[in-house]
């Protein structure tokens, strides 16, 4: 079937069977790999993005419940020459090792913020209970999203 | 900024915490995993198909007729050149031909250009195998009643003596006499304790499962993918297509964690990729899915430690007499090292005037254990550290202070008798722990109770030996390149991967400093076998203190050539770097490890400097255990952790608290389970590993006692350290709040609550 979405702020049209994951149309025929897959049964959260503005497992949507609705992915957060707040800040404060879990990290951080500006400790480990990361130990990642918080509320302060 | 000329002696870099430079590529989603790799043309998928009978005789495989094979590929082990995994023993198939000795034991490959047709292809295969009694404890195997590998089960044996147990007698009476030579020591001591301790498989659990593209062309077979070590697999590849090394093209994609866990397996999965890849002439993509690759690769070895201790009244530890028996699974993969390093990391860190340690591993029909971030090491650590903890106990001492008196200092003499001459911080790292963590006051205070829950504190002390085992280094020879290129700057080509923990940015910080550039002025090249040295695989908390000492060396000969060429004609660095260039064609500083010279081995005996050097650590853990449940919580984790020197400190931090963590989930949740040889949990929903509300509060204190020979004035290895503590430093917690006394792993509710009441009727 034909679908039609946005994806990252544009108008995508895909052929589709409509139970194939939205994973895997993100992957494949539009080409975004920055959406990860760790696991394929929505535990371990590399695949989040945000659908219509809230944070879900892409790998457990099927892409027949994306038609007219807005996807965003890592790709839509920023790029190397226009990193948004929360990348710039898992660089500097060391929130990505091998990187894998970090995109599905920064969209499930993107999404806190977008709801609470100024999140507290205990609400930044809870918004991203649905990600896991192997090598960080989370703290540089919840530091991370505390500066990043910073970041974007003096640049929405300006 | 990439072709501007070099600023010439800008601040150092090394010790400053510069943002990791492939981070931008990670952040942004354009880091190319390798199944992010764009489809090569006519590309395949591949699939294993796997035994499902833990042990047996291959009979027969049959395809179903009824089956569309036309557009499948199909090998099997008569598809091999030359059927072993090339690693230590070559025991292991690439695919079985006639025994399996595991469940997941891989019999035939498949590859289909429809995904979804290569999964009904594998429902098509029936393997007919004639089932055998299969072995799956590791004692069981000892004993021997059943023989399932070589002639009695063992895949390897070492003995380690000291003092009164270091008899001299024939060979072959070594073992009974020093085991006599133990007891006698032991019996002249005031206070003897014994006890048994248990250590349980870990999945790594890297977060990206393993994968590989391979293809061959004119060049010969390319293989790329999720790689720790990339001259393995090329090692793999020369023994199993009988190829000469040149046409052999390993490379690493972007890899999304290893932890051990992709340093041997990849060679499997690139083997059975290549192998598809060559018979169907086809490139082939092989993505384990998260089940697959929790059931068919490699785990932590399980390990019972038995030991007696002596010691004198007032706490002088003097007697150890260990014995170590671990799995290896299925075949022998690395567990000769991992059983060495174990074996050396018995001891503890602690200063003992006699002591045996036996150590032995076992096959069983279970999937090989392999490599694991610590690598034999916090199985034995785990066990000294309850040993100590249960001694202080007897003695009525507090650990901490029983550890900080027998804790080894510079001058002592490790169980290999190595004499410790510098960078020993033991003590350092046990008091900043302690102090920063309030430990002693707490402990005085005794276990805070407050409604259901109470809370206790504990500490485990521990050092790390820091690159390859005794002559390793030596054998290995480690080698990296260092190029001048135009304008001055510098590219490293080097075996060495980075696979997260950041071996890219801290190499390009050491090179910058040993030339005396900016790290924008340094190049990185994508380790791949074709076009970079041999380093030495990318293990053993190795990469930044050995490879990076060649590294530092290599980078400061080509400046001091370039300084040279400046003396003589003048300009810039740039400008003479170009001068000499011109003059001279390509300019490469190609480097081999040399060990220090006051380094002494001997493989026979097991005697002499096992490492190098150590790191050292003291790790507290403040945990609250639910008195109905028995539930525990890591509530905050204390690390003062000894890197010699800090190169980039957020990433040591980082490696510290990634590795306490990993340690914290061994400890208390993660766990494999096995009903007749299968994995009964191979899903992330029933392993579980921490998320950020199980992780604690990480207080990582970094100390510095440099290495002389480590570079940037003295790093030592890190990678592996943090794996060490936490499982002890959390035991000791929960016997602190609730007074039982664990022996075994993991820790969890029901093992509490079983270990609790067997304590309550053993007091009735």
């Amino acid at each position: 079937m034909k679908i039609s979405l946005t994806v990252n702020g544009s108008p995508r049209e895909l052929d589709s069977a409509p139970l194939v994951r939205l994973l895997d149309a993100l992957r494949g025929p539009l080409g975004l790999t920055g959406t990860k897959e760790g696991c394929g049964e929505g535990e371990c959260g590399s695949c989040t993005v945000l659908l219509d503005g809230d944070p879900v497992n892409a790998c457990l949507v099927p892409i027949g419940q994306c038609e007219g609705r807005e996807i965003i992915t890592v790709e839509g957060l920023g790029s190397a020459l226009h990193l948004s707040p929360l990348q710039r800040c898992f660089i500097d404060e060391g929130g990505a090792q091998c990187g894998i879990c970090t995109p599905g990290m920064l969209i499930a951080a993107e999404a806190l913020l977008r709801q609470r500006p100024d999140p507290d400790e205990p609400a930044i480990r809870e918004a991203l209970a649905g990600n896991l990361c192997r090598c960080t130990g989370y703290q540089r990642i919840v530091e991370s999203v505390r500066a990043a918080a910073v970041l974007r509320r003096e640049g929405a302060a300006q | 900024m990439a072709h501007s000329s070099p600023v010439e002696n800008p601040r150092p870099s090394v010790g400053t915490s510069v943002p990791r430079l492939d981070g931008a590529a990670k952040v942004t989603g354009v880091a190319r995993y390798v199944d992010d790799l764009p489809p090569r043309p006519g590309e395949l998928h591949g699939a294993t198909v796997r035994s499902a009978v833990p042990r047996g005789l291959l009979r027969g495989v049959r395809l179903d007729p009824a089956f569309d094979w036309s557009d499948v590929t199909v090998v099997r082990a008569e598809d091999v050149p030359v059927n072993n995994v090339a690693l230590i023993i070559e025991d292991q198939p690439i695919l079985a031909a006639s025994h399996i000795n595991h469940v997941y034991e891989p019999v035939v490959l498949l590859a289909c250009a429809d995904k979804a047709k290569l999964v009904r292809a594998m429902r098509a295969v029936t393997l007919d195998i004639e089932a055998l009694p299969p072995v799956f404890d590791m004692e069981a195997s000892l004993a021997g009643a059943q023989v399932i590998a070589g002639e009695d089960n063992v895949q390897k044996r070492y003995l380690i003596t000291k003092g009164r147990a270091d008899v001299k007698v024939e060979p072959d009476a070594v073992h009974g006499a020093s085991s006599a030579a133990i007891d006698a020591a032991l019996a002249a001591c005031d206070v003897v304790v014994e006890g048994r301790y248990f250590a349980h498989h870990q999945e790594q659990l890297y977060i990206e499962p393993q994968g590989v593209v391979a293809w061959w062309d004119a060049e010969g077979v390319h293989a790329t993918g999720s790689i720790q070590c990339p001259f393995y697999v090329h090692k793999a590849f020369t023994k199993a297509f009988e190829l000469e090394a040149g046409f052999i093209h390993i490379t690493q994609a972007v890899t999304g964690g290893g932890f051990g866990g992709k340093e041997e397996y990849p060679s499997i999965i690139a083997l059975h990729a290549a192998l598809l890849a060559k018979k169907s002439g086809l490139p082939v993509r092989m993505i384990y899915d998260r089940k697959e690759d929790i059931e068919a690769t490699t785990k932590r070895h399980p390990c019972i430690c038995e030991i007696k201790s002596g010691c004198d009244a007032d706490g002088t530890l003097r007697a150890l007499s260990t014995r170590i028996l671990m799995d290896g699974g299925a075949y022998v993969t690395l567990s000769p090292v991992v059983l060495s390093r174990g074996t050396l990391h018995a001891a503890g860190a602690y200063r003992w005037d006699d002591v045996r340690i036996e150590s032995i591993a076992v096959a069983t029909n279970t999937p090989p254990n392999g490599a694991f971030r610590g690598f034999g090491a916090p199985q034995t650590i785990w066990a000294i550290e309850r040993h100590i903890d249960a001694v202080a106990r007897k003695l009525g001492r507090d650990p901490i202070d029983l550890k900080a008196q027998n804790v080894l200092r510079e001058g002592d003499v490790t169980s290999t008798g190595q004499v410790l001459r510098t960078s020993v911080a033991g003590v350092e790292c046990l008091e900043k722990a302690a102090a920063a963590s309030d430990y002693r006051a707490k402990r005085a205070r005794g276990p805070q109770v407050s409604g259901r829950k109470a809370r206790g504190i504990g500490a485990a002390v521990f050092m790390h030996g820091a690159g390859f085992t005794g002559s390793g280094e030596r054998y290995l020879k480690g080698k990296v390149a260092v190029d001048l290129l135009a304008g001055g700057r510098l590219g490293i080509r080097t075996a060495s991967t980075d696979i997260g923990q950041g071996t890219e940015t801290v190499f390009r910080q050491i090179a910058a400093d040993a030339a005396g550039l900016t790290i924008a002025d340094v190049d990185f090249a994508v380790p791949s076998t074709t076009t970079c040295p041999d380093s030495g695989p990318t293990v053993a908390s190795r990469t930044v203190m050995v490879v990076g000492s060649i590294l530092e060396n290599a980078s400061k000969q080509l400046a001091a050539r370039v300084h040279a060429e400046r003396d003589k004609g003048g300009g810039t660095f740039a400008e003479a770097a170009d001068r000499l260039i011109a003059a001279e064609g390509p300019i490469t500083s190609l480097l081999q490890y040399t060990p220090p010279a006051f380094i002494t081995w001997d493989d026979v005996t097991y005697k002499g400097d096992a490492y190098p050097c150590y790191g050292w650590a003291c790790d507290i853990a403040e945990v609250e255990v639910d008195l109905d449940t028995f539930e525990v919580t890591v509530l905050d984790f204390w690390s003062a952790t000894d890197v010699g020197k800090a190169i980039n400190p957020v990433m040591c931090k980082g490696q510290i608290e990634g590795g306490s963590l990993q340690a914290i989930g061994w400890a208390v949740s993660e766990e494999i389970t096995w009903r007749d040889g299968h994995i009964t949990n191979p899903r992330m929903t029933n392993y579980i590993i921490p998320t950020s509300l199980d992780a604690p509060r990480f207080q990582t204190i970094l100390v510095e006692a440099p290495f002389a020979f480590g570079p940037g004035g003295g790093a030592k290895g890190i990678g592996e350290l943090p794996m060490d503590g936490g499982a002890p430093a959390i035991a000791a917690a929960i016997e602190h709040a609730v007074g039982v006394a664990m022996a075994s792993l993991p820790l969890t509710p029901e093992r509490i609550l079983a270990a609790k009441q067997a304590q309550e009727r053993h007091v009735a």
